[in-house]
């Protein structure tokens, strides 16, 4: 009898927009078939045959009928893709398909499993980021979902999260993985600062190995409930960062969903120092407490302040949770009011169009910019006299608030209410 | 079949189903001279003088218009995918068994499918006019008879005002009629707004028959289609499925990508100082021409600006503008929607104009060229800012041009379009079919930023200084490129066989569809 092993990954069907399947059977002879239906193929089917073959040679995979159904995936997805349905020749997922002694038998056990195939990094990905960056807005991205990655950047969010966690399928994690960490190297999130949410540690230790070498500006932790996690994250990226010498900072943004992060929010916020954020998610946490969300938030009061109060004792910042009514942008927009109110400096998205709602909620009222204008003319008609003291009036103002002035103009320039020369107007 | 290069660089054909033809010759060089083109006379005594004008059915009203071989038969796509007759129609054709009928319908779409059989056969021997989905992917394959030729509104208008289509017999569709044969298309229960593009069948064809579903006694007025161009009527069970003839409501697009580029197109429009007291602007309904219209809204509220008028189909989104007294007047040529619909019956300014005031290449002045601002899209635009509106990069043909050449000639013309669309490239290097010469095309707005034509300096430096997100297109391609992995390989065509012509809005042959290789 002829043996046979046969993987699948990807996605197929009509709906299916800016991905493609891959099925892979490999054969103890017969050579290499490809047998490729691209809705581009007129304009793309050379290359995309060629990727294949490129990528057949890497893993060094000898006998195989390789089909893909392509509907528009970019290199990134299809080699994403392919290298999936490759791994998972090596872990098939039907009992079956496992009979017959595969892994000794000559026609796979020479096939690289472990190789990585990494497309080049694009160069515009290399930036890196601060720990006090403008974390304002930070849009969701379901991390087995490429047709949302490639425009996400346009909207301008201050940061994009590639999600690893609760939007992916558990029977996905690995295909979501591949993805992530090809979209890190590929994809242009333009200036938006790029975040990865890794599953709940220790499960989401797992998904480091494709995001620290691929420059991740920020992983986000859920369900964070202790510093040891913490700690035990910053271990192990440490040790990832080494292995690969990664030189650009990888920060922290613990995020706090039960009662128990909530009480434990402080030791939380600081367990690192490269904690950069602690927000919060709600949904989670009013199920842990028994109650319902309402667009109020009376329920949770208590945890945003205790998060907002331990995210400013450990000096870092503090964010909310994601608004998830999609259609409704004036409640967005007095949620992000409130949050503001509260301490909040970021909340999250789950749609573009939110992004802007977002941003001009949070930027400084007129009244707030006057007052922030006249700091910082106090400040610097100071500093040019040689003066040790800040005095406005009668007021004399300490360094905090001067510090603060300045953000509040470099937001209202940012959101375009004052000119970034507005001294001299 | 002599090929050879037009004024815009294209390959084209010197002749096609026989007919002789004009190259491309550049913008507004070329113009038919001599007399329009004019129908048989005819004489009143020759009609029913209680004037019924019903016949049993359309056989018999094909009988007596004396239906034969290599007859040219016009219909109109008022009832868009809705339409049940025009395929019932070709159904009678067969059974009378004639052959080689030259369809020259307004538009088709996918409900057309049916006529596949019909083009296989013989019956039909070639399409002028839109070649939409199944019927483009016949016609781009090589399967028609004859060469298929695609026209604007205003192109179709002027072949037939120029002789160059000379119709034998108009069927045209009908919601309200009565048996003298004036017809509407407002109101009846398969309404489908305004019937303007047959109007110019109706009075140039040899003979034009009428089709109803709602017959009611003379006279039906007000009405679109006069009844003394009309020879017969003919009453039906039903003209098509009403849910599929005119939309409850056009809604605007959910894409965050396409609102982004509404809101850019809105932005430009306002920044470029188009938005002012007394400004007009033209209108379609595609997801993103709708959206852009809700922004502009907003900006004008905010400025206090009123336009004079909007010309367009009209959608419920046009509709509320001149309700809030954000517009004097809308200029309707075609409806989209029932708000339109409604609108126009309750609104003295929401006027019914003839398609013809704006898509006509033989008025005397022209709509369409004083329009302030035109919003459009396209499925390719190139570097030189060339559109393509009638094939996709891999060739195929797969939609008609409509209004679309007409409404170039607007004071600012703006292309709203997707960089890309899943992998397929619309910023290109040089468009697949060219259908629209980038000296008409002022502005392309993509989701990655604007580029205007390097000739409007006048735009360019009403811009500067602006946030908005000005780019080269060269620019723009560019970025493409490197998301798509590398720039999109040509279709592979056989150079030899032409399956289509595009036609300028003047009569010249713009460029050609050739058969997929």
């Amino acid at each position: 009898m002829k043996k046979i092993l046969k993987s699948f990954a990807g996605k197929r069907g009509e709906s299916v927009r800016s991905d493609c399947y891959f099925e892979i059977e490999l054969k103890d002879s017969g050579d290499i078939k490809i047998n490729l239906k691209s809705k581009v193929e007129s304009m793309y089917g050379e290359s995309i045959k060629e990727l294949i073959l490129e990528m057949i040679n890497f893993f060094e995979i000898k006998n195989a009928k390789i089909l893909c159904e392509d509907n528009g995936a970019l290199p990134f997805v299809l080699a994403a893709r392919f290298e999936l349905a490759v791994k998972r020749l090596a872990h098939p997922l039907t009992p079956s398909l496992r009979e017959g002694g595969f892994k000794s038998s000559p026609f796979i056990k020479n096939i690289k499993f472990n190789k990585e195939y990494l497309l080049p990094f694009n160069e515009k990905n290399l930036h890196s980021t601060q720990k006090d960056k403008l974390r304002r807005s930070r849009l969701y991205l379901p991390g087995n979902e490429p047709k949302f990655f490639v425009n996400a950047g346009l909207h301008s969010p201050d940061g994009i999260i590639l999600d690893l966690e609760d939007s992916v399928a558990p029977s996905e994690k690995d295909a979501a993985q591949l993805l992530v960490r090809n979209a890190l190297r590929s994809v242009d999130f333009y200036s938006a600062e790029r975040m990865v949410r890794i599953n709940q540690l220790p499960k989401g230790v797992d998904d480091l190995k494709f995001i620290v070498p691929h420059n991740v500006n920020v992983i986000l932790v859920p369900k964070c409930e202790s510093a040891e996690q913490i700690h035990q994250l910053e271990k192990e990226v440490e040790k990832l960062r080494k292995q690969h010498k990664v030189e650009n900072p990888i920060y922290f943004m613990p995020i706090i969903e039960s009662a128990l992060g909530v009480i434990k929010a402080f030791e939380i916020a600081s367990a690192s120092k490269y904690n950069c954020a602690l927000a919060i998610g709600l949904e989670d946490y009013t199920a842990d407490i028994g109650t319902q969300r309402t667009n109020e938030g009376r329920e949770s009061i208590f945890a945003r302040q205790m998060l907002v109060n331990a995210a400013k004792a450990a000096s870092i910042q503090a964010i909310d949770t994601v608004f998830s009514d999609v259609a409704d942008m004036e409640a967005l927009r007095e949620s992000v009011i409130e949050a503001k109110s509260l301490g909040f400096e970021g909340k999250g998205c789950i749609h573009p169009r939110q992004i802007k709602v977002v941003h001009e909620a949070f930027a400084p009222t007129e009244q707030e910019i006057e007052k922030a204008k006249k700091i910082v003319l106090a400040f610097e008609e100071a500093e040019k006299k040689g003066l040790g003291v800040v005095s406005l009036g009668s007021k004399m103002i300490d360094p905090p608030v001067v510090k603060r002035a300045v953000k509040t103009i470099d937001l209202a320039i940012l959101n375009n209410l004052i000119d970034k020369n507005w001294r001299k107007g | 079949m002599k090929l050879i290069k037009n004024a815009a660089g294209r390959i084209v054909p010197t002749e096609v189903n026989g007919q002789s033809q004009i190259p491309f010759q550049g913008i507004n060089k070329y113009k038919p001279s001599g007399n329009k083109a004019k129908p048989p006379i005819r004489s009143c005594v020759d009609y029913p003088k209680d004037g019924n004008k019903l016949v049993k059915d359309l056989k018999t009203a094909l009988k007596k218009a004396g239906l034969k071989d290599g007859m040219t038969i016009s219909t109109h796509h008022h009832l868009r995918n809705g339409d049940a007759v025009t395929n019932v129609l070709f159904d009678t054709i067969k059974e009378m068994g004639i052959k080689n009928i030259r369809w020259f319908p307004s538009a088709s779409f996918p409900v057309h499918s049916h006529l596949i059989k019909y083009l296989e056969d013989g019956t039909i021997h070639h399409i002028e006019g839109s070649m939409n989905g199944p019927l483009g992917k016949f016609t781009s394959e090589g399967k028609m008879k004859g060469v298929g030729v695609l026209r604007s509104h205003g192109g179709r208008y002027q072949a037939i005002q120029d002789g160059d289509v000379h119709i034998d017999i108009a069927v045209i569709l009908a919601p309200t009629a009565d048996p003298f044969g004036n017809a509407t298309g407002d109101r009846g229960k398969s309404a489908c707004g305004l019937i303007g593009f047959a109007l110019g069948d109706s009075e140039y064809a040899d003979r034009v028959i009428i089709v109803t579903d709602n017959l009611v006694p003379f006279p039906c007025v007000p009405w679109q289609i006069q009844g003394n161009n009309v020879d017969f009527v003919v009453e039906v069970e039903s003209l098509g499925d009403p849910k599929k003839i005119v939309s409850g409501t056009t809604e605007v697009t959910k894409s965050p990508d396409r609102l982004l580029i509404a809101e850019y197109v809105a932005d430009f429009i306002e920044e470029a100082g188009i938005m002012k007291d007394g400004f007009s602007l033209q209108a379609g309904a595609g997801g993103t021409n709708l959206a852009f219209l809700l922004f502009l809204k907003e900006k004008m509220k905010a400025k206090g600006v009123k336009a004079r008028f909007m010309r367009g189909g009209s959608t419920k989104y046009l509709v509320e503008l001149l309700e809030e007294g954000l517009t004097d007047y809308i200029l309707d040529g075609q409806t989209f929607d029932l708000e339109g619909v409604r609108s126009m019956s309750e609104n003295a300014n929401h006027v019914n104009t003839s398609p013809f005031t704006s898509y006509n290449f033989h008025g005397k002045g022209n709509f369409a060229s004083m329009v302030d601002v035109a919003v459009l899209g396209a499925t390719e635009v190139d570097v030189n800012f060339n559109a393509n509106v009638v094939t996709h990069s891999d060739g195929y043909l797969l939609h008609g041009i409509g209004g679309w050449q007409n409404c170039l000639y607007s004071k600012c013309t703006i292309l709203a379009i997707p960089s890309f669309r899943d992998r397929i490239p619309v910023i290109v290097d040089e468009v697949t079919t060219l259908c629209g010469p980038g000296e008409l095309i002022d502005v392309i707005i993509t989701e990655r930023g604007i580029s205007i034509n390097p000739k409007r300096k006048d735009l360019l430096k009403a811009v500067k200084g602006s946030s908005l997100p000005i780019k080269d297109i060269e620019q723009i391609k560019k970025e493409v490129d490197e998301i798509c992995g590398g720039a999109p390989a040509k279709p592979k065509v056989n150079k030899e066989k032409v399956v289509a012509i595009i036609k300028w809005v003047d009569g010249t042959v713009l460029d050609s569809v050739f058969e997929i290789a």
